[in-house]
């Protein structure tokens, strides 16, 4: 009966004595192309030229200078947030919310922005994103700390939290902090340029942030293969029996992922409020943080590889947005699209562990 | 303060949790952890809702709603249990993949309005005054939340397919050496789990608010979630979890009528925040979790040879 359900009779599963490097690399590629593959079938049932939205939607972006800016501009918070993310998914520790610790960032940043308005110094900017990250940290150490002390489903409440991190924003910027003179509208004061992250290239918004995630990137490839800590992430993630008989300490972890994830979330959150809004607004994301989950599985959970993953998926955002304004194609592609790419990826991913082998499912015989 | 009409409300926000979490709880007790809900939930409510514009039947409309369920969660079947994909990832790319689907396909009918599924006439039962309202007056869903939840419950502590299922979450190794086909349990677990989320998506458009929004589900799929370990994987516990939320939900919009004046985003918080606060409560008894969740829940079944 079993049977039924495995893809090919003949072909079964065999795990692998060790992972499979060449199938950690090729799984992503492949995993795009079918995405693309898709993308056709996709265009063509909305009945637009497939190859003519591909190109829209994935090549014209990037033929301007203004394009490729802004491919680093969205890119920026999906690294930050992705690297993050990565180093927990790797020791097993499934921070979902996010979106929420972005979000906090924003607001604890834009806060200090805010309040410091009037303040004419150099040192506002430095306050302002070390707030940010702070706000982020701090929202991500709620699960953490739910999570280490009451054994609270990590996934469910820092997804939770995330929604409460989104309503707090919506009620700040509709309520307190609201500009007097912005016409009722849901928004903050333009920060002062003090607050602001400077921009590196001009007439864009490609600012300072970017050089964050750069480096963000950098130390976490340090952190992760040459630190005593990093060994510790991963030892958890591929063998938790043995890290329990080496004696690290598993709560100890579970605190350093969120903390760093939360941190670098809420640094993202500060960056793109503070680098690329300029100030605060009912909504400052559209969807970082979830989309930023996909970037830490396309980037193989490694620093390096959640850079290309991130320029990657910056690409299905303005692509998107490229497509709407030119042929028409709903937004909504973009998240459609971002759902099969990582459902092609799980699926292309198995063969990483495990390889097809020509055995009988019946005798264990091979049967080539 | 007039309760009839609260507990009415509490009753439709309490139903679409209720059906979406029953199918959980038989996806759960399978052994297989599917985050997917809330994008199982929006693929149904998009589909049910085209269909009603379509076609004007309310019943065609919840079929289609439920099967559209199904399928989306026959991706998360194959890629779980046929390619052994992790069932965490594969759960949230079905809930981002959902969230893209149902916002592709909704693009078309947002700002069309339906008429709500009609009440279900119960004859002279109906007409008794309050209890008539109470009891029996609702649409065809409200009174199949009641029913699966029971069958659900019957059917897990007292048929032999019931332990069957249990033993293949408890312990697949077992089932499997047992003889019992532990991937066409899965299969049926996770569809049937698909099947309830596209009925609970479909309760949300049809009734709850007729008609089309871009995430319209706001979460509840997860809450629906959260109530699997609420009630311990238990029917009943999860029925009283699933009104007990649908109180808290509905609470905003009467807390203004009574007069207290509340920032409407600190209402709408409530549920998040007490669904956070009620894991706490009940995880924090590790013993309690330990012997009521499925031992084999998320782990990958490869078939011993």
């Amino acid at each position: 009966m079993s049977q039924i359900f495995q893809f090919f009779p003949k072909f079964v599963l065999e795990p692998r004595l060790e992972v499979s490097g060449k199938w950690v690399i090729l799984s992503p590629i492949i995993a795009i192309i079918l995405t693309l593959f898709s993308g056709v079938i996709i265009f063509s049932l909305l009945g637009k030229d497939p190859f003519l939205a591909l190109y829209t939607f994935f090549v014209q972006p990037l033929t301007t200078m203004f394009g490729i800016t802004e491919l680093l501009v969205k890119a920026t918070p999906l690294v930050l947030i992705g690297v993050g993310l990565a180093i927990g998914f790797k020791a097993n520790v499934w921070n979902i919310g996010a979106e929420g610790q972005f979000t906090m960032g924003a607001v604890f940043g834009g806060g200090t922005a805010l309040l410091c308005q009037h303040m004419e110094s150099i040192l506002v900017l430095p306050l302002v994103l070390v707030l940010g990250t702070l706000g982020g940290l701090f929202w991500g150490a709620i699960p953490a700390f739910l999570k280490t002390r009451f054994n609270a489903n990590e996934i469910l409440t820092s997804l939770m939290l995330s929604y409460v991190a989104v309503l707090c924003l919506s009620y700040l910027v509709h309520g307190p902090w609201r500009d007097p003179a912005g016409f009722n509208f849901p928004e903050s004061q333009i920060f002062s340029d003090y607050a602001m992250l400077p921009i590196l290239i001009e007439n864009s918004r490609l600012n300072l942030g970017t050089m964050f995630a750069i480096l963000v990137v950098l130390v976490a490839w340090i952190l992760m293969t040459r630190t005593i800590i990093g060994f510790q992430l991963r030892v958890v993630g591929l063998a938790p029996t043995a890290a329990q008989y080496a004696g690290f300490k598993q709560s100890g972890l579970i605190w350093l992922s969120f903390l760093i994830s939360g941190g670098l979330a809420g640094l993202a959150g500060i960056a793109e409020v503070s680098g690329t809004i300029g100030q605060l607004l009912p909504s400052v994301s559209p969807g970082y943080g979830f989309t930023a989950i996909i970037v830490a599985f396309l980037g193989r959970l490694h620093p390096v590889g959640v850079l290309f993953a991130g320029l990657i998926m910056a690409l299905s955002y303005i692509g998107g947005e490229n497509a709407q304004i030119e042929i028409g194609l709903p937004a909504a592609v973009t998240g459609l699209f971002q759902g099969i790419l990582l459902f092609f990826l799980l699926a292309c991913d198995v063969l990483v562990r495990y390889r097809f082998s020509h055995r009988s499912v019946l005798t264990g015989e091979r049967c080539e | 303060m007039d309760l009839l009409p609260v507990a009415l409300t509490i009753i439709t926000a309490s139903t679409p949790l209720l059906l979406a979490a029953t199918g959980e709880l038989v996806t759960e007790k399978a052994g297989v952890l599917n985050l997917g809900v809330e994008g199982m939930m929006l693929v149904g409510a998009i589909a049910a809702f085209a269909a009603a514009v379509s076609t004007g039947s309310g019943l065609i409309a919840i079929l289609v709603g439920a099967f559209s369920g199904v399928a989306v969660a026959a991706i998360f079947a194959v890629l779980t249990l046929t390619c052994l994909a992790n069932q965490v990832a594969t759960g949230l790319a079905l809930t981002i993949f959902g969230v893209g689907l149902s916002a592709l396909v909704g693009s078309n009918f947002v700002g069309i309005s339906l008429e709500p599924l009609p009440q279900l006439n119960i004859g002279v039962l109906s007409t008794i005054p309050i209890l008539g309202d109470l009891l029996f007056g609702h649409d065809v869903l409200v009174y199949l939340s009641f029913l699966m939840i029971l069958l659900v419950g019957y059917f897990l502590s007292k048929t032999r397919s019931g332990l069957i299922l249990r033993a293949v979450g408890e312990s697949h190794d077992s089932a499997h050496a047992l003889g019992y086909s532990v991937l066409t349990v899965r299969y049926l677990a996770v569809l049937f789990g698909g099947f309830m989320s596209g009925l609970a998506g479909s309760y949300l458009s049809l009734v709850y608010t007729p008609l089309w929004a871009e995430n319209m589900t706001a979460g509840r799929g997860w809450i629906a979630l959260a109530l699997v370990v609420f009630g311990t994987w238990r029917a009943g516990r999860i029925a009283f979890g699933a009104y007990l939320f649908g109180a808290i939900t509905i609470l905003q919009l009467h807390v203004q009528g009574w007069g207290i004046n509340i920032a409407s985003q600190f209402m709408t918080m409530l549920p998040y925040l007490a669904t956070v606060i009620v894991l706490v409560f009940i995880s924090s008894d590790k013993m309690k979790i330990r012997i009521n969740a499925p031992q084999s829940i998320g782990k990958v079944f490869y078939p011993p040879r």
